[in-house]
């Protein structure tokens, strides 16, 4: 099994120094793309070799570069973001890329940012990621010693400057117009598109922001080509996946399979099923702000059409496992409590309709809900639903929160009927203050 | 009044970006980071010199988590609080920290030596519950643990 992108990271050993990663084909995408390739040719490629994005909204990363405007009369300077904010709960699988293989991201950029004609290039890292500061900041050194970056890279003509962005919190941080003002010293609130920061972005100018895992997989594509980035994915969708398993599995972790494995083989297989004692009763696929999917859903391919037909999104491609002696309400509630936390604050309906549904689930858990509770949080996944806030995170919150009505409602009734939590002993939620 | 060195560093700052004003958050860390928190003084003389009123720079400073505008101990402890560690039983930790240290959520301890606060997913959740202290990492976490971890911290 062909596993591009995690081929030379060994965890708990130092990532590979830049002329360790020459010796193992390092670089050579950017030595053909910029001796061999025009940016039309390189956006063509990856646009042919559908590569989706894999920060979890898995557009299709060429279509989404054709949008930036080229040629003389385009606006400059254009820049290229790595968006390594990787703030998603339940996300932990760009960590390892950052952490094990940055030269790769590096190499990434590089062509991304040759491809849309980028002069500037900034990887918007999360603060909590400190050992991927370091190994960033010593790659980028390296990258520029080596004339990777800097001016003139390889004598090609083609400039690129790149910097390390570190966070300073915020969820909101990750949402890609959000994350432009961060980086211009702004309340990340979202912007409103159009203008899409490809035409206007950054300072104003055309700006691409692509997620790190989508990122490292161009220099494999570049190298390998559009028919043989396909051919690793299982179904339709091209190219290797980093799946993530967390919760009260055996071995928990994040591994590189083919896009399309089973959620069943990444669970039973690579997480090493449910640990003793406890009963699988639901998974949220990819991170917090996805519909959960049960039993029947465990056969799926996990890749974008077979889990958004099944009702869900892949998301991030980490999935959260609920087992049977966690509370679903208490679940519902600790995902609600981070999305109204996480809130900007900018709209109204996400803004005062999250800490309601919070403060609902709350008295629900508590034995303090009425059957009406329930009626009014059906009427949240609606009301905050897409189309009716400024930006997609109160929708990403309705979602755990529609698909927990709808599979678990039992629990929630039992709650309220039995006015308290039927799991209390195992696991009481205390508001967190 | 900005130091020398704070004013060398928030140049470099807002020589990279267009205006003064984008180098806003990169200048608050970098008082931070001399003086632990940002103070109403250190506000203003970082509104002054990146030319912004200080309410303007309050609505940024007040709105990233960790920029913090209160005082807070020589050691910042943040529990992740997200889905992973709630499934993996945070909750025992917390507590636990709670209790030895007697302070909750956004207080500090009385020698000035820790402030605990929540913090939303770590990014290390097969690893769960897992925390941070300063810029440390701790996964897998029992309590048994933490008497150990504390002391390595004065």
């Amino acid at each position: 099994m062909e596993k591009p992108l995690t081929q030379h990271i060994v965890p708990g050993r130092k990532p590979l120094s830049l002329k360790e990663y020459e010796k193992v084909g390092g670089y050579q995408s950017v030595r053909k793309v910029l001796k061999e390739m025009t940016p039309q040719e390189v956006q063509t490629l990856v646009k042919d070799s559908n590569l989706r994005g894999r920060g979890g909204a898995g557009f299709n990363t060429g279509l989404k570069w054709s949008f930036v405007p080229m040629g003389p009369d385009a606006a400059t300077p254009k820049y290229l973001v790595a968006n390594a904010d990787e703030m998603e709960p339940g996300t932990f699988k760009d960590r390892l890329l950052l952490e094990g293989n940055p030269q790769q991201l590096i190499e990434g950029m590089i062509v991304a940012a040759y491809a849309i004609q980028a002069s500037i290039s900034y990887v918007f890292l999360r603060w909590a990621y400190k050992v991927a500061a370091q190994e960033i900041t010593q790659a980028i050194h390296e990258a520029y010693a080596a004339g990777y970056l800097g001016k003139n890279i390889l004598g090609s003509g083609f400039d690129l400057e790149m910097h390390l962005h570190t966070g300073v919190g915020r969820y909101m941080c990750g949402e890609e117009t959000a994350l432009l003002n961060a980086l211009e010293g702004k309340r990340a609130n979202p912007r409103a598109k159009p203008p899409f920061p490809q035409v206007s972005g950054l300072f104003g100018k055309p700006t691409i922001v692509n997620n790190v895992e989508t990122l490292c997989n161009l220099p494999h594509i570049i190298n390998n080509g559009a028919e043989w980035f396909k051919k690793l994915g299982l179904t339709e969708d091209a190219g290797t996946k980093l799946y993530g398993v967390s919760g009260r599995v055996k071995t928990p972790g994040c591994w590189e399979l083919p896009m399309g494995t089973t959620i069943r083989e990444i669970l039973e297989e690579h997480a090493g099923g449910m640990q003793d004692g406890y009963l699988f009763r639901g998974l949220l696929p990819g991170g917090a702000s996805t519909d959960f999917l049960v039993e029947e859903h465990l056969d799926l391919p996990m890749d974008y059409p077979s889990i958004q037909a099944a009702g869900s999104r892949m998301g991030t491609g980490t999935m959260i496992i609920l087992d049977d002696q966690t509370c679903p309400v208490g679940f519902t509630l600790n995902l609600q409590h981070f999305f109204a936390q996480e809130s900007c604050g900018f709209c109204t309906p996400c803004r005062e309709g999250l800490p309601w549904v919070e403060k609902i689930l709350l008295a629900i858990d508590k034995g303090e809900g009425k059957p009406e509770h329930l009626l009014t949080l059906d009427f949240h996944t609606k009301y905050l639903g897409p189309g009716n806030t400024f930006c997609a995170l109160a929708p990403g919150a309705m979602e755990p929160l529609q698909s927990a009505l709808k599979y678990f409602r039992e629990d929630f009734e039992r709650h309220i009927h039995e006015h308290h939590c039927p799991w209390s002993k195992s696991k009481a939620w205390q508001p967190s203050i | 009044m900005l130091t020398t060195e704070e004013k060398h560093q928030i140049d470099h700052e807002i020589s990279l970006v267009p205006s003064p004003k984008n180098a806003c958050i990169e200048a608050l860390k970098i008082v931070q980071q001399s003086h632990g928190w940002v103070s109403d003084e250190s506000l203003r003389d970082v509104a002054d010199y990146v030319g912004m009123s200080t309410a303007e720079l309050d609505s940024v400073a007040t709105f990233y988590n960790l920029i913090f505008r209160r005082p807070v101990g020589r050691h910042v402890i943040l529990v992740c609080d997200s889905i992973s560690c709630y499934v993996m039983g945070y909750e025992d930790i917390r507590n636990q920290l709670f209790e030895k240290l007697n302070i909750k959520y956004g207080q500090t301890t009385e020698d000035g030596r820790f402030t605990i606060l929540p913090n939303c997913c770590l990014g290390t959740c097969d690893c769960a519950p897992a925390l941070m202290i300063d810029n440390d990492l701790y996964r897998n976490l029992t309590v048994e643990q933490l008497d150990e971890i504390l002391t390595k911290y004065t």
